[in-house]
């Protein structure tokens, strides 16, 4: 049963994401699902990388011979989680903008870029 | 009546996403029991660079290339992050009062993060400098290192944290760090291996010198991660400590 449950996880955790970006009635909250949906490919990857019976691909404190989990997927998950980080920095500047120049941070009241005074 | 609309189409399309991406499951090997030939030749290229965490031996020495754009990508993001936000923080700065932060913070909570603040830099220094024998690097220590500082104006004040954090210098150790991943790559080129080649002796591995470039470049990653976070989260602090009266202040 192991062997399919990450990535069952991992699209579970990618679906629930995307469902709270379409339903998602405040700017911030759709930064976060965003994350969750991105959190889905960290466990991906990890998931690809996992081996049974495998540990940490440290070796300072481990033989040489011991069974390790892949550190090629392991880097790469590193460069997602910052990356998703830098993103995530430079969207939440923006619904800061978005908020102070509209005066609302409901994605569904932002239907055009024109400045709309109703709200 | 829209967003019926949207909902409807949103469900067939996770739906269909939902039936291709189990047929494209299903193609995988199954987790845990598949060779990893890319994993076995980065474990034999670390050992053969005597890096003890392969994870940044990867990172940092079999991809330092690629590892150099996301360094990019995190300077390009900060940098664009601090643009946005400056321009509103001189927009409100002249309509009201400064709010400083926590005031009514409880004393325990207080000493609790005036004793983790020295910790948590040492504990940060340490990730930093030990990125290359033991988990951790420059992207971890950097932000071990910036959440100590946050620790200051949960602690205290946010003049506290103006205080340890002087003005312009962040600014310029962000730029540094970037360039100095950069110029070690250039030495590389200069020692007549190639950029960003691990050309310095590799050592021991497992001893704190050892590894070639691996700490130099862990390093540089470190002190532009630490700053560019520090910069980021302080600029949104700024949004929220300098906000106009429609926004409801939290305690």
């Amino acid at each position: 049963m192991l062997s399919w449950l990450p990535y069952a996880v991992a699209g579970w955790i990618f679906l629930v994401g995307c469902y709270g970006l379409v339903t998602s009635r405040h700017l911030v909250h759709t930064v976060v699902c965003l994350n969750v949906v991105q959190s889905s490919t960290y466990l991906l990857l990890l998931a690809v990388g996992w081996t049974r019976g495998g540990t940490a691909p440290i070796f300072a404190d481990i033989g040489r011979s011991r069974s390790v989990t892949d550190p090629v997927v392991q880097a790469m998950t590193l460069t997602d989680i910052v990356v998703g980080a830098a993103v995530t920095a430079l969207l939440l500047a923006l619904t800061v903008q978005i908020a102070k120049r509209r005066g609302t941070v409901d994605p569904r009241a932002l239907r055009s870029f024109e400045q709309e005074s109703e709200e | 009546m829209r967003t019926r609309l949207t909902l409807v189409l949103a469900g067939a399309a996770l739906l269909v996403l939902a039936v291709v991406g189990v047929h494209a499951v299903s193609e995988l090997p199954a987790a845990g029991d598949v060779p990893h030939p890319y994993g076995a030749r980065a474990v034999a290229a670390a050992f053969g660079h005597a890096t003890a965490n392969a994870v940044m031996s990867v990172t940092l020495d079999q991809r330092g290339f690629d590892t150099l754009g996301e360094e990019l990508v995190l300077l390009a993001a900060a940098v664009g992050t601090v643009l946005l936000l400056r321009e509103l923080a001189a927009e409100t700065r002249e309509k009201t009062e400064h709010g400083y932060g926590p005031e009514d913070v409880f004393e325990a909570l207080r000493l609790v993060g005036y004793v983790l603040l020295p910790v948590t830099l040492l504990v940060g220094g340490y990730i930093v400098l030990h990125g290359h024998l033991s988990p951790g690097g420059g992207f971890q220590g950097g932000t071990v290192l910036a959440t100590g500082l946050y620790l200051a104006y949960l602690a205290a004040d946010y003049r506290a944290l103006d205080r340890l954090r002087p003005p312009g210098v962040l600014d310029a150790t962000e730029g540094l760090g970037a360039f100095a991943y950069v110029a070690i790559g250039v030495s590389g080129l200069l020692a007549g291996s190639g950029f960003l080649a691990d050309w310095l002796p590799h050592g021991t591995l497992g001893k704190p010198l050892s590894a070639g470039t691996v700490p130099l470049l862990n390093l540089a990653v470190g002190v532009e991660v630490g700053s560019a976070f520090v910069l980021v989260v302080g600029k949104f602090l700024e949004q929220a400590l300098l906000a106009p009266d429609d926004v409801p202040e939290e305690g």
